[in-house]
């Protein structure tokens, strides 16, 4: 919790238009928004929650829950769209049991849709942290999650 | 003694080349500069291309394993990293010069095949399969029977102008930056220019805004300058919303520093002490360079206060946005700074009066920005020289989609969308049928075979109702169906809605539920049903009408425009969709009926085991088949098939 004091004391308090700056710091530290932080936040800037949660869910880059200890991101620009990243984006969906945004019941695994990562000659492009699986089919699915699980189960 | 070398430079990039007026510096100053530059590298130097796409195809493992390669064989030579070239079907890329001879460019060069590659170049056995040619500077000996890259369709089609720097220098490296002549312009430009020049310089170039509006440049800025107010903002637009369009971050990846000299200028010009480059979230490797890019501009004292002693001063900060497609229109940009959702307002009052905390605030997106010290340095008349009447200069694009070569590239205003997509791109990968050329995003329009003619020229596109938008281009071949594409975009553009007006809210979600009738499996296909779905399509157009006219910003205006255009130019595939219930391109999964042919299918099960449904039974070594009422028509039972044996209707 000591994460976000450091996180506030960089900004001027009460100052409204550092909110989304705020939230994205402390996304980038915790993984996630929670309860917690956000009353803090509201009170760090003399703000209502309600007021922090409806920006925070305007905006797609915010999540309200953790990410698995695999996080997917699935390139759904228009370029992986026409290679068939539709059909995998189906596989993941299914072999996970997930939607975007959601996190699986075990914790391991969570995936989010993002559109144009650069990758467009590679499509469609699934990236883990660093690394990027290209040309993913979806066939290919089941069996890149079973590998991926023994990953997660590292973390 | 690295870090007091790197004092030297700095003292000396700072004192003999930026500070002094004159343009002339000293022989031993330029020779410093040329050995910077490695214009006449001693030792064999490996450029890798790191932009984005070269990174996903894997060009990071390459330069560690070529790394790896000069240590263990002991060869003295520089692996240097660059931005990108351009053709992303060439990635990973690699650059060889070999002292006093000219670069050799070799093509999918991944991490199994560096050694190999390394060895003939250095034994002079020239890897012939993988090398696409050479590319000529002043004073370097050429190779024989190799050609030049810029003789190759792909390069000698362009005008590269904004992208004359992308995969020349190190983007990370400031000094070389400086030493190829940059930041230069920038103090020139606030030592011998007042703000109203600068505006004027620019407006007589006849720069337009690359965004897709394309407003005079210069006179947005004349606006800013003139509203009277103590204080004005700059905004870098690099939120490139647009789906399929990396064009912006791949310009900043490979060239930071053109941009912040750009932007430096821009803010000049118009008298603002504060800048914003808005960035698209979720864009680690952009946000890394621009970081380091304005540390090291921040440290040469190029950007801050009292600026090289002129009384300038300017603060340039990177703020992310958050995810919202509707932030790249100006007024909800604005919003979203203030610390608000990301709603557009009612114009006017334009940014330009009333903007950012109400103040003036001028927004350009990158592209543009690219072209502000190239206008400063070389003069209005040069840039006028290039493009039409109405639109001058080049344009960038970020061609996508099924064409042999894609990638980055940047053509002269007026150049026939044909030569993009025939030319550049030579046509369409494996040998299938050209479809259309899909220009400017979720909003934009499908230009067919006949309408490739059409020019890159702001006043013609716009004569046929068809916005430039930012540099998004999709080649489509048969293999993709219009109505399902139609969807994709209905369905981003449908997510992204803020939600502020109504037409925009509810009609982008009613003509995707409609268009999602369209596609979905018929399960009972009983009068009612079918009506229904009638019913729907009737009203498509009309809702598409309404959008247009009344929404509030630019998004949901434009919303329609892909339905609209896909309608009238694919008016029979709709029809097959909607009445004869088939899809022709076989991507709509509702619509698609898998059968096993009993005569080629070996029973090997591989696709029973696939198939998510459970929809396939038989018997081992026996014919399957496939459950019609089972079947969710994913095709991955045909895609796995080794012995295509199972047939899509």
């Amino acid at each position: 919790m000591s994460n976000i004091d450091d996180i506030l004391k960089r900004y001027k308090s009460g100052s409204h238009e550092s909110l989304i700056p705020i939230l994205q710091d402390v996304q980038a530290e915790e993984g996630f928004l929670s309860e917690d932080a956000i009353v803090r936040i509201g009170r760090f800037l003399e703000m209502s929650t309600t007021k922090i949660y409806g920006l925070a869910t305007f905006y797609d880059q915010f999540r309200f829950n953790p990410c698995g200890h695999v996080h997917l991101r699935i390139c759904n620009g228009t370029s992986c769209f026409i290679n068939g990243s539709g059909a995998v984006v189906r596989a993941i969906k299914e072999t996970l049991g997930v939607d975007a945004g959601q996190t699986t019941r075990d914790g391991r695994f969570s995936f989010e849709l993002v559109s144009c990562m650069g990758g467009c000659n590679e499509g469609p492009v699934v990236s883990t942290g660093d690394s990027f699986s290209t040309h993913v089919r979806a066939e290919d699915i089941p069996e890149m999650i079973t590998k991926l699980k023994a990953l997660a189960d590292l973390k | 003694m690295k870090e007091t070398e790197d004092t030297d430079t700095r003292t000396l990039l700072i004192e003999e080349v930026l500070r002094p007026a004159s343009d002339s510096v000293s022989t031993a100053v330029e020779k410093k500069l040329a050995e910077i530059r490695r214009d006449k590298p001693s030792v064999p130097v490996i450029y890798i291309p790191s932009g984005s796409a070269a990174i996903i195809a894997g060009s990071e493992r390459s330069a560690a394993t070529a790394g790896q390669y000069l240590t263990d064989m002991g060869v003295n030579g520089l692996v240097v990293r660059t931005g990108c070239h351009g053709p992303a079907a060439f990635e990973p890329m690699m650059c060889i010069r070999i002292p006093g001879k000219n670069k050799l460019i070799f093509r999918n060069v991944t991490e199994d095949k560096v050694e190999t590659l390394l060895n003939g170049v250095f034994h002079n056995d020239m890897p012939e399969e993988d090398l696409v040619g050479q590319s000529g500077t002043r004073g370097f000996e050429a190779w024989h029977d190799i050609p030049f890259i810029e003789d190759l369709p792909f390069f000698r089609l362009q005008k590269r102008i904004v992208l004359s720097n992308c995969g020349s220098y190190d983007p990370e490296s400031i000094e070389e930056y400086i030493a190829r002549g940059g930041y230069r312009t920038f103090l020139k430009t606030i030592r011998n220019y007042t703000h109203e020049e600068v505006c004027d310089i620019v407006e007589r170039s006849g720069l337009r805004g690359r965004s897709g509006g394309g407003f005079l440049t210069g006179l947005k800025w004349k606006y800013a300058l003139n509203s009277s107010s103590d204080n004005r903002y700059f905004i870098c637009n690099a939120k490139e919303s647009d789906p399929g369009s990396y064009a912006d971050r791949s310009v900043l990846e490979g060239d930071p520093h053109r941009l912040i000299e750009g932007i430096c200028i821009a803010s000049y010009a118009i008298g603002a002490s504060k800048a914003f480059i808005y960035l698209k979230t979720g864009s680690p490797l952009p946000l890394a360079r621009l970081r380091n890019a304005l540390e090291a501009a921040r440290g040469y004292g190029i950007i801050g206060h009292n600026i090289f002693s002129s009384g300038f001063n300017l603060d340039i900060n990177i703020r992310e946005e958050a995810g919202a497609f509707v932030c790249g229109e100006e007024t909800a940009l604005i919003g979203s700074l203030e610390g608000k959702r990301g709603m557009p307002e009612l114009k006017p009052p334009y940014p330009t009066s009333s903007g950012l905390y109400g103040k003036p605030t001028v927004i350009n997106n990158v592209e543009t920005l690219m072209n502000v010290p190239l206008i400063m340095a070389r003069g209005p008349e040069w840039f006028r020289s290039m493009g039409t009447a109405g639109s001058k200069g080049t344009k960038l694009f970020y061609v996508g989609g099924r064409g042999r070569y894609t990638g980055l590239i940047e053509v002269e205003m007026g150049t026939a969308f044909r030569t993009i997509a025939e030319g550049i791109c030579d046509g369409i990968r494996d040998g299938r049928a050209f479809k259309a050329l899909q220009i400017g995003g979720p909003s934009g329009t499908f230009l067919t075979e006949q309408s490739l003619d059409l020019t890159v020229d702001y006043d013609v596109l716009r004569e046929h109702g068809i916005a430039m938008g930012s540099g998004g281009l999709i080649i489509i071949d048969e293999t993709t169906c219009m109505v399902d594409f139609v969807r994709f975009y209905m369905e981003f553009i449908h997510g992204e809605s803020c939600g502020k007006c109504i037409p925009c809210r509810e009609g982008t979600g009613r003509m995707l539920e409609i268009l999602e009738n369209i596609i979905r499996k018929p399960h009972s296909e009983d009068s009612n049903a079918t009506l229904e779905r009638f019913k729907g399509v009737m009203q498509l157009e009309t809702i598409a009408s309404v959008m247009k006219d009344t929404s509030l910003c630019g998004l949901g205006q434009t919303a329609p425009n892909p339905f609209i255009s896909a309608l009238s130019n694919f008016r029979e595939e709709f029809e097959e969709h909607i009445f004869d219930r088939r899809c022709r391109a076989n991507v709509c999964r509702g619509l698609r009926t898998f059968t096993i042919d009993v005569d080629r299918c070996t029973g090997c099960t591989v696709c029973a085991s696939k198939c998510p449904a459970n929809a396939i039974y038989g018997t081992r070594l026996q014919p399957f088949f496939i459950v019609d009422e089972k079947c969710t028509g994913c095709g991955i039972c045909y895609e796995v098939c080794k012995f295509s044996a199972v047939t899509v209707r």
